[in-house]
């Protein structure tokens, strides 16, 4: 049985019906006129083959042709992309079956990070009182490793409401070279949890080593057809509308493959995309569009996300702003938009703007992990652990977060109302009436016991302090001990013995044969 | 016999099942006698009210404790155990004298005049008959002069006040001095409750206690009757 995640039944919609047309009559002409600057050479020959007006540019740098892309061909690619994606696991009962109809939201990790933050609690002493003494968090920002990659995957793989895992941090061990980066990122997530592992590409020369570890670990091609333990993300839209060289080469390279990808698009209002809704709404459906036709032109039929990465810049740094509203708003227009193609939604929420985890963070990501999975995505990329908008991963922040889906999840079962709960409730009512104490403890038990009342936070201090980092690190500490299914031995000696450039310090079985 | 009854009793306690009727924890126990029809099997074949008390109702509610301080047992568990308890007292009452049981203590408890919250009270009530004490409720927005009616005439051992606003807190201090005036201020041990009061309250106000909750409020109660500091 693959995994459940969480059906939303009445999702929240900000657009009307109208607009939801406006928006998409608007992309339609934006990707006639003025197109798209595409850079790389094969994909504006195949827009050109089929029926696309190319035209090459003149006095630019690097060679480049625009692309007004017919509406036909659009209509064509959002008839062929499958509006049911699934994303497999190792562990098959982690897959997740995304319908494009369907408003069943699943929440995954990621982005990449460059910085890892690790978290200590010193004791302070204070001054004018020497017997008063108390543990303060401190945050260490400091350079990811492969090390952490296996850290995080593994916590991520005990984080209950964690349904798939994409790599949270960019590994930048000294022995890690751009030729051997993909197959070692792959294999630390791959061999430390059995849910999905989805990831960008580094190098493209390493998209056939990545496949057939792939193949390796599922029980070969077809296996891996059937059951795509791996998928991958590429931004091959750069705002605004271009097309970028080597993006969009990986991008077709896996669609040529029919491996599961992400077509992401990420402007920014302000900068590379109006400030005003309407504007930067037209602008990332069209470049969604784009990419998801010429994923279709490639390979009729290969699995498509659509996915938005849509935020407004701060207006202090243009800088992004993902802990705005208005970058929710956006998000929830997009789901909207996916819905109307009827495809499967990759979305994001939990972003925040500052540096270290507390109360801005908790409020940012918060307010955004609400309002967006009300929306019904079915990939919500909710930045488990991320913060500084894309830059710092903390895992201490994960366990926090982990907390809040839970009870996002638990707000969002269904009522229990039926005839048979309120003849029940009425018999109560009517019982504890003619008592003389008036009260419904005794009927607590059972309800207690059934899961039915969401539990106390984990992280409760005792009243007069605030524990919540102290015993979220406890609960980190824990997860950390449990035990991860590796991959097999025998599988894992395969996977050393012909995957070039793996780390041998990341086989867990090294001298045990 | 004895001893299967009284485990049977015990076992019904640590269930919090007050009667057949009842689930309590486990599956499959709705039907089967409860704590009320156990005691009074135990009382027709004459097994002894101390063992009853000690090894069944005392027993299993240390049980009960360790269950709640092992975070297994919730509130609701306890007082549904508590609640068990109180009702096999309220059987083996008439019983005690007779069996050479001396009554832990008696309790009148009221929501002072003004003031219709009550689950506070209540709550404590049941607590305390778990506990093993005789309590008389004497209800919510109880009359000053009705509260001390009933101290002169029933003679509690202690007398627990109950309020939740702070406009109606200040009625406690009036049934103090109340009963000050009426002479019966000095027979009995007064302990307060609610959420606006505080030690330094009961304190200023000449009470003898003060329960931040029902279990530190069973524990002030036994730290007055075993005549220990009042400031636990």
């Amino acid at each position: 049985m693959p995994r459940e995640g969480i059906l939303i039944s009445n999702p929240l919609e900000r657009l009307s019906g109208e607009q939801v047309r406006q928006i998409h009559d608007a992309s339609i002409e934006i990707l006639n006129d003025p197109g798209l600057l595409c850079f790389n050479k094969k994909a504006a020959e195949i827009f050109q083959s089929r029926g696309a007006k190319v035209a090459g540019v003149s006095g630019s740098d690097t060679p480049c042709w625009t692309v007004k892309i017919p509406e036909k061909l659009v209509t064509g690619a959002l008839d062929s992309a499958p509006k049911t994606v699934t994303l497999g696991a190792r562990n098959p009962d982690n897959a997740l079956i995304m319908k494009g109809d369907e408003p069943r939201v699943f929440f995954i990790t990621g982005s990449e990070t460059n910085m890892w933050l690790d978290v200590d609690f010193p004791t302070y002493v204070n001054k004018s009182d020497p017997g008063k003494e108390i543990k303060v968090p401190e945050f260490q920002p400091r350079r990811g490793m492969v090390a952490d990659l296996c850290d995080s995957a593994h916590v991520c793989e005990h984080l209950e409401s964690v349904d798939g895992y994409i790599r949270t941090v960019n590994i930048q061990d000294k022995d890690i070279t751009g030729d051997n980066k993909d197959v070692n990122k792959f294999f630390a997530c791959l061999n430390n949890t059995t849910k999905h592992v989805m990831s960008g590409l580094t190098s493209l020369n390493q998209l056939d080593n990545v496949v057939k570890m792939a193949e390796m670990i599922a029980g070969g091609p077809d296996k891996l057809k059937e059951n795509p333990i791996i998928s991958f993300i590429t931004c091959l839209v750069k705002s605004p509308l271009q097309f970028v060289d080597d993006t969009t080469e990986t991008f077709m390279e896996v669609c040529q493959r029919g491996l599961p990808i992400v077509v992401s698009s990420s402007p920014q209002a302000g900068t590379s995309a109006p400030i005003k809704e309407a504007g930067i709404m037209a602008q990332i459906n069209a470049e969604v569009l784009a990419g998801i036709t010429l994923g279709q032109l490639v390979n009729r039929g290969t699995p498509v996300l659509y996915g938005s990465v849509p935020v407004r810049a701060r207006m202090d740094t243009l800088g992004d702003s993902y802990g705005s509203i208005e970058t929710s708003q956006y998000n929830i227009d997009c789901v909207q938009m996916a819905r109307f193609y009827k495809l499967p939604n990759y979305s994001t929420s939990g972003v925040c703007d500052t540096k270290i985890p507390g109360q801005q963070s908790s409020i940012e990501r918060l307010f955004s992990d609400i309002v967006v999975t009300l929306s019904g995505p079915q990939f919500l990329h909710c930045a488990f652990g991320l913060l500084d908008c894309n830059s710092v991963f903390c895992l201490l922040q994960a366990v926090l977060d982990d907390t809040h889906f839970q009870m996002i999840k638990f707000f969002l079962k269904s009522p229990r109302i039926n005839e048979q709960e309120l003849e029940t409730v009425k018999k109560q009512i009517r019982e504890v009436v003619a008592t003389p104490q008036k009260m419904f403890i005794n009927y607590i038990r059972p309800v207690m016991r059934s899961g039915e009342i969401s539990p106390p936070y984990p992280f409760e201090g005792d009243g007069d302090s605030d524990s919540v980092f102290a015993l979220a690190n406890e609960r980190l500490q824990e997860l950390r001990a449990k035990p991860v299914e590796h991959i097999d031995p025998d599988t894992t000696a395969r996977i050393f013995r012909e995957i070039p450039g793996l780390l041998p310090r990341l086989n867990v079985y090294k001298g045990e044969r | 016999m004895s001893e299967d009854i009284i485990e049977l009793i015990k076992k019904n306690v640590i269930q919090g099942r007050v009667t057949q009727d009842d689930e309590g924890i486990e599956e499959g126990m709705v039907g089967q006698p409860g704590v009320t029809e156990l005691i009074k099997e135990a009382l027709a074949s004459d097994v002894d009210v101390s063992g009853i008390i000690n090894k069944g109702l005392t027993a299993s509610m240390e049980v009960v404790g360790q269950k709640f301080e092992n975070e297994e047992y919730y509130i609701p568990d306890m007082l549904a155990s508590a609640e068990a308890v109180g009702a096999a007292m309220e059987i083996l009452e008439p019983h005690l004298a007779k069996s050479g049981v001396k009554p832990k203590g008696k309790i009148l408890i009221a929501t002072v005049k003004g003031d219709m919250h009550d689950i506070g009270k209540n709550i404590v009530s049941i607590l305390l008959r778990g506990a093993g004490y005789m309590v008389k409720d004497l209800g919510n927005d109880v009359e000053t002069g009705d509260i001390v009616e009933a101290v002169r005439e029933e003679k509690p051992d202690f007398l627990g006040l109950s309020a939740l606003l702070t406009s109606t807190m200040v009625n406690m201090e009036d049934t103090i001095k109340a009963l000050k005036e009426n002479g019966l201020r000095d027979r009995v041990k007064i302990i307060i409750g609610g959420a606006p009061l505080s030690q330094e309250y009961a304190e200023s106000i000449g009470a003898d206690g003060y329960g931040a909750d029902g279990f530190h409020a069973i524990s002030v109660i036994e730290s007055l009757n075993s005549g220990d500091s009042l400031d636990s």
